[in-house]
């Protein structure tokens, strides 16, 4: 069992959710409720990395952050190291992959929040923000957990634009799921047999979770 | 924002645009009043309500409550709906799912010192006789409770305009009656214009002091109930009714002896048998046109308590090809009475012709659950 591999994985994990996520509500919000050219192609744009291989993310990616690429150029002026195959880049890497996991259910979540409803809070008084956080955000909050754990599992699970991105630095950039295909590579059957284990059983307890906060969730609100 | 529904105009409506749909309409609303937006669906109700409570925003329009202005498209005032003093009762009510029904009371009432909330928020409660259910949620309350939940919360806003939009369309007609005179003990405890938006006539009749009628956006007429709903040339409200007369009367005097109430309107008394009702309060009755029989000369010796002296003012035929509808004058009162077309003809009813009104019965529609002579 790769120890610094499996904490590795799990950082990558909650940095790319705190990333992520806020951002993600507020445009999962925009796209659900605002009404602007060009809405379809930036719903597109949102799914694209659903759709390319991850080695074509990767490929770009690694172009983007590369020493002659714009971002690597200005995260070198910055803070003086690379951005590829670095623990930042791969934060990076993993926000871009994970943005439709973490943007689609927001955006149903508010979607599926009545309009009338909203009004109803707006005409009882509430100022936009009030009405954010004291209607909208809990009567989207299953769509907000749901997208908190898709991004969540699927960047410890993520193996192609990891790999593209970060190649397999010990400590640096290697995740649970490099660190298991190296095992294979190695014939090390056992360690990487424990590692896709543990990735497995976390992945079913994430979905476990989730299903149970949303029935409860929702049998609160049938009162 | 100012608590004060008493204080001031009234509310003062004026709208037009051809975007997304044509409306083009003025009316005014006095504390206290019930006017009734009324019309096909289609016809602009619910956009003007929403134009009210800030939801909408009319191409050109002026929207004045007491003395704040809430949109001047002109001048370029727009106070954002959340800054209006409305209360809002939505076709679906539009609780909030995830708070408790005191909750739900609590969310409109950001303006008030927190400390007065709960109070506030329970006497509420009280008012729309849901106290024992301040714990639960929307999801387990029925159809009225849930419509009564909306009421509070659209009071606990210290609304300066009540705007209530087809709030008994969700709930089954046989608790409707109910909750009709629920809204009218309420406008006699909330001094704010209301705004009812309805395309019910029985809703009208009974709870509208003033009717606004729409179609496809345009007003086509407003005034008060009794007066609109009594014009022939309107065919707005036939189909959805048999015809009769709408009248505003006060109890005069209880005969406990007789078991009889005496009632006083534009023209002149009626009798009804006796109304639990205490005396003054102002009633809303109606008379079928069914109801009402001609005589050219007075009857002597009738089991009938009303016979009013009339005079005919129109004669116009009714849906039966073998009846007519005789539009009667009597002092500053309307009735209409529908005869058989060989009865006018018998007693030579002509636009003119002095007689006399015999009434069957008399309905009172409001307040309470149409007590029927």
């Amino acid at each position: 069992m790769d120890w610094t591999a499996f904490r590795l994985s799990i950082e990558l994990g909650v940095v790319t959710l705190l990333g992520l996520v806020p951002p993600a509500i507020v445009a999962g919000r925009a796209l659900a409720y605002g009404r602007f050219r060009g809405k379809g192609f930036v719903e597109a744009l949102v799914a694209l990395p659903l759709l390319l291989p991850p080695t074509v993310v990767g490929f770009y990616l690694l172009v983007l952050f590369g020493r002659h690429g714009p971002l690597g150029q200005a995260f070198e002026a910055i803070s003086g190291q690379g951005l590829a195959f670095s623990f930042e880049g791969l934060v990076l890497a993993c926000i871009v992959v994970n943005i439709p996991f973490a943007v689609q259910p927001v955006q149903r979540a508010f979607e599926s929040i009545p309009r009338e409803v909203r009004e109803a809070a707006a005409v009882s008084g509430m100022s936009p923000l009030r009405a954010f956080m004291a209607v909208e955000l809990p009567l989207a909050w299953p769509g907000i957990v749901s997208a908190l754990v898709l991004t969540f599992a699927h960047t410890l699970g993520e193996f192609g634009v990891v790999l593209m991105v970060g190649g397999s630095i010990p400590g640096e950039t290697r995740t649970i799921a490099i660190a298991i295909y190296d095992r294979v590579q190695a014939f090390d059957d056992r360690s990487a047999g424990l590692m896709a284990a543990t990735l497995l059983v976390l992945s079913v307890a994430a979905l476990g979770a989730t299903n149970t906060l949303a029935t409860r969730i929702g049998r609160r609100h049938d009162g | 924002m100012t608590a004060s529904g008493s204080g001031g105009e009234g509310l003062a409506v004026t709208l037009r645009q051809q975007r997304p749909m044509p409306l083009d309409l003025a009316f005014d609303c006095a504390p206290g009043e019930v006017v009734a937006l009324f019309g096909p669906s289609g016809s602009g109700k619910t956009t003007t309500l929403r134009a009210i409570a800030g939801l909408h925003r009319p191409e050109h329009g002026r929207i004045r409550c007491g003395s704040e202005l809430w949109l001047d498209v002109e001048q370029g005032v727009e106070v954002p709906p959340h800054r209006r003093a409305v209360g809002m009762v939505f076709q679906d009510y539009a609780l909030f799912p995830h708070m408790t029904v005191l909750g739900n009371v609590l969310a409109a009432m950001g303006h008030r010192p927190r400390r007065e909330r709960e109070m506030r928020a329970r006497e509420l409660l009280a008012l729309v006789h849901l106290e024992e259910h301040a714990g639960r949620r929307p999801g387990g309350l029925s159809g009225g409770q849930r419509q009564r939940v909306a009421v509070a919360r659209a009071l606990a806003h210290d609304p300066a305009a009540l705007l209530l939009d087809e709030p008994f369309a969700a709930v089954d007609r046989a608790m409707r009656v109910g909750l009709y005179g629920e809204l009218e003990s309420l406008r006699r405890s909330v001094r704010a214009p209301i705004v009812l938006v309805t395309h019910d006539f029985d809703e009208v009749a009974r709870l509208a002091d003033r009717i606004v009628l729409l179609e496809r956006g345009r007003l086509v007429v407003q005034g008060p109930v009794t007066e609109i709903t009594n014009r022939m040339d309107l065919t707005h409200f036939g189909m959805q009714y048999d015809p009769g007369s709408l009248l505003d009367a006060r109890i005069e005097a209880h005969d406990v002896e007789r078991q009889l109430t005496r009632l006083v309107f534009d023209g002149g008394v009626l009798w009804a048998p006796l109304l639990d009702a205490p005396a003054d309060l102002r009633l809303r009755i109606r008379i079928a046109a069914r109801e009402v029989s001609l005589a050219r000369r007075a009857p002597e010796e009738i089991s009938l308590h009303n016979v009013l002296s009339a005079t005919v003012s129109t004669i116009t035929p009714a849906a039966d090809p073998a009846l007519v509808l005789v539009g009667l004058q009597t002092g500053g009162a309307r009735l209409l009475a529908q005869v058989t077309r060989d009865a006018v003809s018998r007693l030579a009813i002509a636009p003119g012709t002095p007689l006399f009104a015999l009434i069957k019965s008399v309905a009172v529609l409001r307040p309470g659950s149409g007590l029927h002579t």
